[in-house]
């Protein structure tokens, strides 16, 4: 029985990395076919002197970081004003705010853009500018954001002991000061964790890009898209291998600092032991 | 100030990038060009209904793959040490993290006609056998693309099944098959269903896995969809007519399988 588990989660993650490892192989590859030719460097090189390459990524980086940002700060608030609602009221909304969740990525992608054709076609007819790129794919990420922040947030809001927030206001605390001074710390991993996904779903996100992208500024994921069309370069190779050990890099940081933060507790637990047993 | 005016704003955002957008699909799948109302833009789908069937069959083809190829992995996963579990989940989402379209691509260099399996083959004389460009390797790309979607589920489902559960299980006789059957099936059913929404809502939407690894002979629906606004067929009303059916299939389902109703709704979306 164990060996039959070994053999098969062996070949199964055979399958989850051959597509991975056979693009960074070929990334290194001399030729341009499927053969591999020599060993060769060329293609990262190529990678970062290539204008389009650069400017999507500082595109993907700034949309990722404003939408997360602006979509953790509205999500917080939007959690904590849920929470004080009428029942019927703040399950009307939560139903909304599944349906980018639930919902065909490929659907809310084109609701964007019928959204963004509208508002395009009505706000230059009055002379206000407006027209897909930057400002389209922020709002159109900071509203598929929004959503994972409050399901990150709501929980932590619902664990919380209460009559805390009672207690700052009893010592005279306002609303706001109850807030920064007591909801906000208790809340914290979940408002962390929300922004964190935020990110990432930003970062990744291909369908929703696609489809409210401008012709000047294209996401990564959009002109990666453009790139496999051609299926000439190995440049991607390149790219998806940096990609790949960036995020490699990353899980490997958040899970040692997990593991020292395990471990510290441990010895704290055991420091205090000991000392309580000084005291008998 | 009331504490509920925090949310205000969000009431207003989602109201208006929410709600409204798919206010717009409603309206465009029902108004012509000029935007006068027609019925027509609904008959015209009608004449997807192939690929929409398609679509449907390819999605639950890849549904019951990963559920058969998931299921055991998330059951070692269960029966392992908390290390090893946790080392095997980092590795098993370690691939999502790189987009998508990467991966999908690297399938494509395998799939190839001069791709590697066929010049494995090429060295025994065999082959090229066509692995591109078929249904096979669009239900692969999906399979590949969203197995995660089902292990996770089933993962967090089966390590809340206590140890003492399965081990009363054996005291009172039943063997390995037994305790599967009996036991930890039933108990991972939530798991199960959540698993399968979460990769066919995917699966049956998609249009980019039918584009790389399907060629032009494997349209799926998502695919028409795209070809309406974005493609050279442009016609968003159209577009928007087989949207709003694509959205009430998965609607449907979903509803049908009550993955909403549940309390822990949250950490299943998560």
């Amino acid at each position: 029985m164990k060996a039959f588990a070994r053999t098969y989660l062996g070949v199964f993650m055979a399958f989850l990395y051959a597509p991975i490892v056979v693009l960074i192989v070929f990334s290194f590859n001399e030729s341009k076919g499927r053969t591999f030719t020599g060993f060769t460097g060329k293609w990262y090189a190529q990678l970062f002197s290539d204008a389009a390459v650069m400017d999507a990524l500082f595109t993907t980086l700034v949309v990722a970081f404003t939408a997360s940002i602006a979509a953790t700060v509205m999500g917080t608030a939007a959690a904590i004003g849920l929470e004080k609602m009428d029942s019927r009221l703040k399950s009307g909304v939560m139903k909304l705010t599944y349906l980018p969740i639930i919902n065909p990525e490929i659907i809310t992608g084109v609701s964007f853009m019928l959204l963004f054709v509208v508002a395009k076609n009505v706000l230059n007819s009055v002379g206000i500018p407006f027209q897909f790129g930057w400002i389209t794919l922020i709002l159109a990420h900071i509203t598929f954001n929004v959503p994972y922040v409050i399901l990150n947030v709501l929980p932590k809001l619902r664990q919380m002991d209460g009559s805390l927030v009672d207690a700052a206001m009893d010592l005279g605390c306002n609303h706001w000061q109850a807030f920064t001074k007591v909801v906000i710390h208790e809340i914290k991993p979940g408002i962390i964790s929300g922004f964190l996904m935020s990110l990432t779903f930003s970062m990744d996100d291909f369908v929703v890009s696609y489809f409210t992208t401008g012709a000047k500024h294209q996401t990564l994921s959009v002109l990666i898209y453009s790139m496999t069309k051609k299926r000439v370069s190995p440049e991607i190779n390149a790219l998806s291998t940096i990609i790949f050990l960036v995020v490699l890099a990353v899980l490997i940081a958040v899970n040692l600092v997990e593991r020292r933060n395990i471990n510290r507790a441990k010895n704290a637990r055991k420091e205090r032991q000991r000392e309580g047993g000084s005291f008998r | 100030m009331r504490v509920k005016a925090a949310a205000y704003p969000y009431v207003a955002w989602a109201l208006l990038l929410i709600a409204i957008p798919l206010g717009l699909i409603i309206y465009f799948s029902f108004t012509d060009s000029a935007g006068s109302f027609t019925m027509e833009n609904l008959i015209q789908v009608g004449g997807y209904s192939n690929v929409l069937i398609k679509s449907v069959w390819l999605s639950v083809i890849s549904t019951i793959i990963c559920l058969l190829m998931g299921y055991p992995v998330a059951y070692i996963m269960s029966r392992s040490s908390a290390v090893t579990a946790r080392t095997l989940l980092l590795l098993i989402m370690l691939p999502m993290w790189m987009n998508f379209l990467l991966r999908t691509y690297g399938w494509m260099s395998i799939l190839e006609n001069n791709g590697l399996i066929n010049q494995f083959f090429g060295l025994f004389g065999l082959g090229p056998f066509e692995m591109i460009n078929t249904q096979g390797a669009v239900v692969l790309g999906m399979v590949y693309n969203y197995i995660p979607f089902m292990i996770l589920p089933l993962h967090s489902v089966m390590t809340k099944i206590g140890k003492d559960v399965i081990e009363a299980a054996q005291d009172l006789g039943a063997g390995p098959v037994k305790v599967l059957s009996e036991v930890v099936l039933p108990l991972s059913l939530p798991g199960i269903k959540t698993g399968v929404i979460m990769v066919f809502v995917p699966a049956v939407s998609t249009f980019i896995i039918s584009q790389m690894l399907g060629g032009g002979g494997n349209q799926l629906i998502g695919d028409i969809i795209e070809l309406q606004f974005l493609g050279n067929a442009y016609n968003p009303n159209l577009g928007s007519a087989i949207s709003l059916v694509l959205m009430l299939l998965v609607l449907l389902i979903i509803s049908v399988s009550g993955f909403l109703n549940d309390d822990d709704l949250e950490e299943k979306l998560l």
